[in-house]
């Protein structure tokens, strides 16, 4: 008798329902497993205090390739992207540095504080974009793998080593020079006033399990900036609906293309028969058949917990143990029952609106990550605070507002552990700092959910809560992402796929790790083109 | 032309007596070539001479020779004038408060459990097949991209091929593991803490790196492990060759004299002359000028161009580069004088080098502390009693402990006068901690933090690379575009030091392809 599904996907975060809405929409017969009750993983919405709609995991989105959004109708799926205006970082005396959407503005906000930087800005801008537009190629691309010689792969690296080449052999060397530096040294490159680094340097951090002072942190503002909102390179926006519209409306493609989802339905092993796959076991006992399951759990989760030893080798599995996924953030979301004001701001300006960041200064940011080395949560956090129903007003009722509050760092283990009073004692940390800049935060709390990488990775699955299922360093990324031999996106099992965060290129809500491994999935069964037509693009639209 | 004026033709002048600036000298006069040494000190050596620290109590900022060559020192011809290549080789010893101390040697750890035993074979097999992979690109020129220089492409095509050699799976590695933060490569491979802290040791020492930065360990490791005077293919962590690096220098200079070399001592060169857009000559502090066609610097690179041949010379994005090269050194020396041979629990034989770090979490604490310019609380060092080698280092029954101590900021929060005081009875503390009673022995103590070391021995920043040895500074990019093979943008004018590929250390690597592209230029 013929299996119902064609492919199994394990998980319904965004990735995993991207994967499988392509694979439908190129005719395969597909099925989707959650373990929650609700889909979307960390994309999600949830309306934890009545009258509030949380984007309580991830809150922004800016990496979510348009041409997926094109070829998975997700506008006629209800989703809209709202770019965001306004965003303030705060330094330790008060004082703050504002990025407004208008260059002008942003030009003279700078130079109130070093006309040297303000010029500076320009330069750093455009180098940052020459970066940006590079990487970018690579994103909807599977890497390619450097130890064969097989010509697709000689051929990728020859595509790379042009991409690489035309950048001519100065950029060449900055690029090269920029790949390992940290944040902290790149802009001294650029800028003199301490204050406008730190609200630069923000981005190079977010999800790592390292300091501005690091090696290898410049990279990652390169990350937070090479998404697009409608073609603005650099924008960054908000789904309206919170972040969970994304992955509904992704779902929903994926129903329109005949796609299964189910709920409650957690995964306990994949079944394996002469070292091919052959379907899942559920929690509940009940076998699901298929020839190709399709893993969106991280990699450690997946080599570690869903696959017996005895099908992978030793080496594999040392590989997933070593592989680094430390989490170093944590949220706590919010709802107000007014509009925080912060008097240090203009009264009527577009940044009380906006987002903030509670940096202080280089070095407390630097400060904040030795914490969290001993295993404790920064005593003064770097909080980026994002509020979202200021331009998504069907977040919370007219006067109420949801805020979203994402703290480096937290670690995953405390001391005794994540006690109730541990965990209140972490949210008051951050209610504190923010406070001290809006006084009347503290009375408009209506509600507040606390959560450290224990209970995100309790709840969503992300193993040790870190955000992009497996750090950012260069030795986990691009041909050694998750582990070098297992880069593009097959599992050593037949038939046993990888399409989560933990694959090129890597974490954010961008859906593209879904879409490569679908494309690879479909080589294999020579179904990748439609009419002539690739099922999944392969470039950027702007290549 | 006034008359306090002298001036001497000479094919090539070397700014700086630093072994690399005397090993430039003598191959350039190896191939006929009329050299002269200019140094500012009273003798050279930078800082791998030997000096009294203390009345009759001698010692060298640096006693470790893991990057020296044979290879090299045959082709200086010093075994002739007094240095061979048979050095001692000692092991290293991981220090524990409670005496149960961990021995490496040259293939095997004492003091681990069997799985780390075997672990460790594992790990210096993997490392030794890197260092083999890298090896012969420390004495070649850095390839420039875009030319159609046969060699160059070779240097590219040599180390595809030697990354291919290491087989598939290797390879794949190779990537992966030389990004790695010292801290994550020990967790993969062993689970003693104090046994990761004393490994991590040689990834770390030198640059701006504690146990969790990643990118720059692995490189920083391999530069360090680059000689070959314990053996080839010897993971020099257990096997460190030591040596008077005094005698080093001193062989060097006689060798160099041999060929015809001169050197002149208290000699400091105050700019290059330059004229029509290429080298003339030098001027010195005392007014003299000395010509040449070609002047070759053994100077940190921001020296070399902001000092001696000046920015007007040099076009704004090129200065640029230079201006943002960062060199703050963080290692600090110590030099005691001691009226007896220390007591350190549990030791016998004290002529190992000693290693006092606890826990990887210790070195990234201490270093914590010094990244903000604070002093660390529980520094970390490396400790070694050279008299027990050499007894001409001080008078009889008496000894000299020497060590480099980790982390010390070179711009301090606060003043030095107070704070270093506070530093030497930290450093102290720690010592007591394994040799009980060393503090009485003290008679005298030199502390020298890296502002003390940029003074003293002329390197910019007390850095021993002359500026951080890093990806993001290395190879292609050292000092920088522009000047990375050695010629600078001013037309014989030339590096030949730390500054410049491939990095610090007593190696002389630098030196040799110096010349190397100097004899080309010709």
């Amino acid at each position: 008798m013929a299996n119902k599904y064609d492919a199994i996907i394990i998980g319904a975060g965004h990735n995993g329902l991207t994967n499988a809405a392509y694979l439908a929409k190129a005719g395969l017969q597909v099925l989707v497993l959650e373990k929650n009750a609700y889909i979307g993983g960390a994309a999600v919405s949830r309306e934890l205090h009545k009258g509030w709609m949380y984007s309580n995991c991830s809150y922004v989105c800016t990496l979510l390739r348009q041409s997926i959004h094109r070829d998975l109708n997700l506008s006629q799926h209800g989703l809209m992207i709202v770019p965001y205006e306004g965003n303030t970082s705060f330094g330790a005396d008060g004082d703050y540095v504002a990025h407004y959407p208008e260059a002008a503005m942003s030009y003279r906000e700078i130079k109130r504080h070093s006309a040297r930087d303000a010029d500076a800005m320009v330069r750093y801008e455009s180098d940052l974009m020459r970066y940006a537009k590079l990487i970018r190629f690579f994103l909807l691309r599977t890497p390619a793998d450097p130890t064969s010689f097989k010509p697709r792969d000689i051929k990728e690296m020859i595509y790379m080593g042009k991409k690489f080449l035309d950048l001519g052999e100065e950029q060449i060397y900055e690029f090269m020079r920029f790949l390992t530096m940290s944040a902290a040294d790149f802009l001294n490159e650029y800028f003199e006033n301490d204050l406008v680094k730190a609200s630069l340097a923000t981005s190079s951090i977010i999800g790592t399990a390292l300091g501005v002072y690091s090696p290898g942190t410049a990279y990652v503002l390169l990350h937070h900036v090479m998404g697009d909102v409608d073609g603005t390179v650099g924008a960054w926006g908000l789904a309206r609906g919170g972040m969970g519209a994304i992955s509904n409306a992704i779902a929903a493609s994926l129903a329109e293309f005949g796609g299964e989802v189910r709920c409650d339905a957690e995964v306990s092993e994949l079944l394996v028969r002469n070292n091919k796959t052959y379907g899942v076991l559920l929690a509940n006992g009940e076998e699901v058949h298929s020839d190709i399951v399709v893993s969106n759990l991280d990699p450690k989760r997946t080599f570690t917990k869903i696959i017996n030893k005895k099908h992978i080798s030793p080496a594999l599995r040392k590989k997933a143990e070593n592989f680094k996924i430390r989490g170093s953030s944590g949220k706590v979301n919010i709802a107000l029952t007014g509009q925080p004001y912060f008097p240090s701001l203009p009264d009527q300006s577009l940044l009380q609106k906006g987002s903030f960041a509670f940096v202080d200064s280089l070095e407390n940011m630097e400060r904040a990550y030795d914490d969290w080395k001993h295993n404790r949560w920064s005593e003064i956090p770097f909080i980026e605070m994002t509020q979202s129903s200021q331009f998504d007003p069907t977040l919370a009722a007219p006067g109420h507002y949801f805020v979203s509050c994402f703290i480096q760092y937290c670690p995953r283990d405390v001391e005794g552990g994540w006690t109730d009073e541990k965990r209140a004692a972490f949210g008051e940390t951050v209610v504190n700092r923010i406070s001290k800049y809006s006084p009347n935060f503290r009375e408009l709390i209506a509600h507040m959910e606390i959560r450290t990488p224990f209970e995100i990775e309790n709840e969503i699955g992300l193993t040790e809560g870190n955000i992009f299922q497996g750090e950012l360093t260069l030795d986990q990324l691009m041909f050694n992402r998750p582990f070098p031999g297992y880069a593009q996106y097959r599992g050593p099992i037949k038939g046993m796929y990888m399409c989560g965060s933990g694959t090129h290129p890597g974490g954010g809500v961008s859906s593209a790790c879904g879409a490569n491994s679908a494309r690879e999935i479909l080589m294999d069964l020579k179904r990748e083109k439609i009419n002539g037509k690739s099922v999944v693009p392969e470039e950027f639209d702007d290549a | 032309m006034p008359n306090t004026t002298q001036q001497l033709q000479y094919d090539a002048i070397v700014v700086g007596a630093g072994h690399n600036g005397l090993i430039c000298a003598h191959q350039l006069a190896k191939k006929g070539k009329k050299v002269l040494v200019l140094e500012a000190e009273p003798e050279a050596g930078g800082l791998a001479k030997g000096y009294e620290f203390s009345p009759s109590f001698f010692t060298s900022a640096v006693h470790t020779l893991p990057q020296l060559s044979k290879k090299l020192i045959s082709s200086l011809q010093l075994e002739q004038h007094g240095f061979s290549t048979k050095q001692q080789v000692i092991p290293t010893l991981a220090l524990n408060d409670n005496g149960q101390h961990i021995s490496i040697s040259k293939n095997t750890v004492d003091g681990v459990s069997e799985k780390d035993q075997k672990s460790f074979q594992e790990f210096t097999e993997l490392m030794n097949q890197f260092s083999k992979t890298m090896g012969p690109f420390w004495h070649k020129n850095p390839p420039r991209i875009e030319d159609r220089d046969v060699s160059d492409l070779f240097t590219f095509a040599q180390f595809g091929w030697n990354v291919r050699r290491l087989g598939k799976e290797k390879m794949a590695e190779f990537t992966r593991v030389m990004a790695l933060p010292s801290q994550d490569l020990m967790d993969e491979f062993f689970h003693n803490p104090l046994l990761k802290a004393a490994l991590s040791w040689d990834f770390l020492v030198g640059n701006k790196l504690a146990p969790r930065s990643p990118n720059n360990a692995v490189l920083n490791q391999l530069l360090r492990n680059a000689g070959d005077l314990s053996g080839k293919q010897v993971y020099n962590t257990g096997a460190m060759p030591v040596a008077q690096v005094g005698q080093f220098i001193n062989a060097l200079v006689k060798s160099c004299e041999s060929l015809g070399v001169s050197i002149q001592y208290n000699a400091r060169v105050e700019s290059v002359l330059v004229s029509e857009h290429k080298v003339t000559g030098v001027r010195l502090a005392d007014g003299r000028e000395m010509l040449a066609s070609k002047v070759i610097s053994n100077l940190d690179p921001k020296t070399s161009f902001q000092k001696l041949l000046g920015q007007q010379h040099l076009d704004i994005q090129f200065s640029h580069r230079i201006n943002r090269i960062r060199d703050r050194g963080m290692v600090a020396t110590v030099n005691l004088a001691l009226n007896g041979l220390p007591k350190f629990n549990g030791v016998t034989d004290l002529n190992q080098r000693l290693l006092i770090a606890p826990t990887m979490s210790d070195m990234e604490t201490a270093f914590d502390s010094a990244k903000y310019g604070e002093l660390p609380e529980h520094p970390v060092m490396e400790v070694m009693i050279p008299s027990l080698r050499d007894e001409t280092l001080c008078p009889a029954g008496h000894y000299v402990l020497s060590a480099q101590v980790m982390y010390v900021p070179y711009e301090l929060k606060g003043s030095w006068e107070t704070a270093k005081p506070k530093l030497l009875a930290s450093i102290m503390a720690m010592l007591e901690r394994y040799a009980p009673g060393i503090s009485e022995q003290v008679i005298a103590s030199e502390l020298l933090t890296p502002k003390d070391i940029e003074t003293k021995f002329n390197v910019r920043g007390g850095h021993w690379h002359h500026g951080e040895f890093c990806i993001d500074q290395w190879w292609v990019n050292r000092p920088t575009y522009g000047t990375n093979r050695y010629s600078t943008p001013m037309p014989g004018f030339f590096l030949c030091g730390a500054g410049a590929h491939p990095g610090g250390g007593i190696m002389g690597a630098a030196g040799l392809n110096a010349a190397r592209e100097v004899l080309k230029n010709d």
